[in-house]
């Protein structure tokens, strides 16, 4: 880990009219680490992950991400999400395209890599998503779980430095939540940086360098996962863990 | 057929009943006080007349009208889809000014009867375009011309080049406003997930639009999109007021030729209905087709 943080918030207010979504967020993300953010429904882990690909603007403090500042109507608002990467919760991906455009649409308009390049690429993530036989398929023809894969390997075809999930297995049906973790566990081996929102704990304890928890806007604890699991300073998040590991 | 007389009851009858009284009725007044010859032999004549010293067979006025209007109404709709899309776009952009600027045309369309919309485009815009491109003179000398079939597959007489086009665009005009809002509500019932997953792999709002929005939203806006070309072929008899050759004028001087007006006008109102309706019908079969398929 280098001493450099590549996500870097400080005191990060946002405001969705008169409700204050994320109060004073400081937290920082370094290259190669993997943050684990979990916390109740509202708490705000959403809006901070999309503050970091500006898909949200904040409203105050600042948000620097890979070099690069973001602010409302920053002109390296491209650049940026270039280099970021994000998973959505209901996968999003483009119905009319086979699964294979929608992985090579992006390096193509975007990167304006060539079509032989982009097929090459997204081939390649294809099979490291394990799907590599639904290539012509389109996303309306494959299961959940699938549909997240490939939206995964979409992201992954911009050779991003960065992958934000926003609760990743939260649409799935229960028996396809593993195969996408198992994606997900592939990739953190391969030193991606990771900031995940999801309440897969087990998931957490298995690649999480840091965890953090939040409420109302607020992160409350930020610990590596042996002692966010085994000693939260906080009570609050001691009865979250509780009633989230009791299933 | 035969199950809808089955289905029939008494209060069926009794309304079926009392229609036929009500129009012989009106029948038999406009027979004793108006004495109107009625005289339908002679239609068919004026659909494909006989030219007795060429020894052939000719498309007449009342078939040489649908022709015009139908042309008119395939090229205004080609322009109002082209239209209507910018202006769909136009309505949902981030630019305040932008935005504004389509909904004033829209308002305006929608406020102004048709009639004056069609005045006012064709004096203000269509000829002013014509005279500056000297359309007049362009289309004479092809007119001129041997050999010009092609021409006049397209476009009916050259003469008339210039009223069909001023006709085709000023209905385009007319027409684009509504279709613009089609193609809005057809941007917008685009999820916006999709468009933040546009996005996040790095897409200006053009890529956005382009690659994943419009493909998508033109998609669904076939269907209302068929309704309303359906409404222009309607709306076109409105040009006539502007001496486009169209179906409605060719009545109108068919009338004033012939006195036949009742023979005429409804001979008229069925051709605008087969077309119309034909086209409707083929339309939602399509539409059923399709959603078989997806």
């Amino acid at each position: 880990m280098s001493s450099q943080p590549i996500i870097e918030a400080r005191n990060v207010d946002k405001f969705y009219g008169n409700f204050h979504a994320l109060k004073d967020v400081s937290i920082s993300v370094h290259h190669g680490e993997r943050v684990v953010v979990c916390g109740p429904s509202g708490s705000g882990k959403s809006t901070l992950i999309r503050c970091f690909n500006a898909l949200e603007n904040h409203s105050s403090g600042t948000l620097v991400v890979d070099g690069i500042e973001v602010f409302e109507g920053s002109k390296d608002v491209r650049k940026l999400r270039q280099e970021v990467g994000m998973v959505f919760q209901q996968f999003n991906l483009f119905p009319h395209l086979t699964v294979l455009e929608n992985l090579m649409i992006g390096p193509m308009k975007v990167r304006k890599v060539s079509r032989e390049q982009a097929e090459e690429t997204a081939r390649k993530y294809l099979d490291r998503v394990h799907i590599p036989e639904q290539a012509e398929k389109y996303p309306a023809q494959l299961s959940g779980g699938q549909q997240q894969r490939v939206a995964i390997a979409r992201s992954l075809c911009m050779e991003t430095r960065i992958m934000l999930f926003d609760e990743p297995t939260s649409a799935l049906d229960p028996e396809m939540i593993n195969e996408v973790l198992d994606v997900m566990v592939e990739l953190a081996e391969t030193g991606m940086t990771m900031v995940v929102v999801t309440h897969e704990m087990g998931f957490a304890r298995k690649v999480a360098d840091t965890m953090v928890f939040m409420e109302e806007g607020r992160i409350v604890e930020v610990a590596p996962p042996e002692q966010f699991f085994t000693a939260p300073s906080s009570e609050r998040c001691r009865m979250f863990l509780a009633q989230i590991l009791e299933h | 057929m035969r199950s809808f007389i089955n289905r029939m009851r008494w209060p069926d009858y009794l309304i079926v009943a009392m229609l036929i009284a009500f129009f012989g009725y009106i029948w038999f007044t406009i027979e004793g006080t108006l004495n109107y010859k009625w005289r339908w032999e002679l239609i068919p004549g004026y659909i494909i007349g006989y030219h007795t010293g060429r020894e052939a067979y000719f498309a007449n006025i009342l078939l040489q009208g649908l022709a015009a209007t139908i042309r008119i109404s395939i090229y205004a709709s080609i322009l109002a889809v082209i239209l209507g899309t910018i202006l769909g776009v136009a309505r949902c952009s981030q630019n305040l000014t932008i935005r504004m600027l389509a909904r004033t045309y829209l308002e305006l369309l929608r406020n102004i009867p048709p009639v004056v919309v069609v005045f006012i485009f064709f004096f203000f815009l269509s000829q002013q375009l014509i005279d500056a491109l000297d359309l007049a003179r362009w289309s004479r000398n092809i007119a001129r011309q041997e050999d010009i079939w092609l021409w006049e597959l397209f476009f009916g007489d050259m003469r008339r080049f210039p009223s069909i086009i001023s006709g085709v665009i000023v209905l385009a005009l007319f027409e684009s406003a509504f279709v613009g809002e089609i193609v809005r509500a057809g941007i917008q019932s685009i999820p916006r997930g999709q468009r933040e997953a546009a996005r996040s792999i790095g897409m200006s709002r053009i890529q956005e639009l382009r690659y994943i929005v419009l493909p998508q939203a033109m998609k669904r806006v076939v269907p209302p999109l068929a309704n309303q070309f359906i409404s222009l072929i309607k709306d076109s008899s409105i040009i006539s007021l502007i001496s486009v050759q169209e179906l409605t004028y060719k009545t109108v001087e068919l009338v004033a030729s012939s006195r036949m007006i009742f023979e005429a006008w409804i001979t008229t109102a069925a051709f605008y209905f087969l077309v119309c309706f034909g086209l409707s019908r083929l339309f939602s079969r399509l539409e059923r087709k399709r959603e078989g398929q997806a």
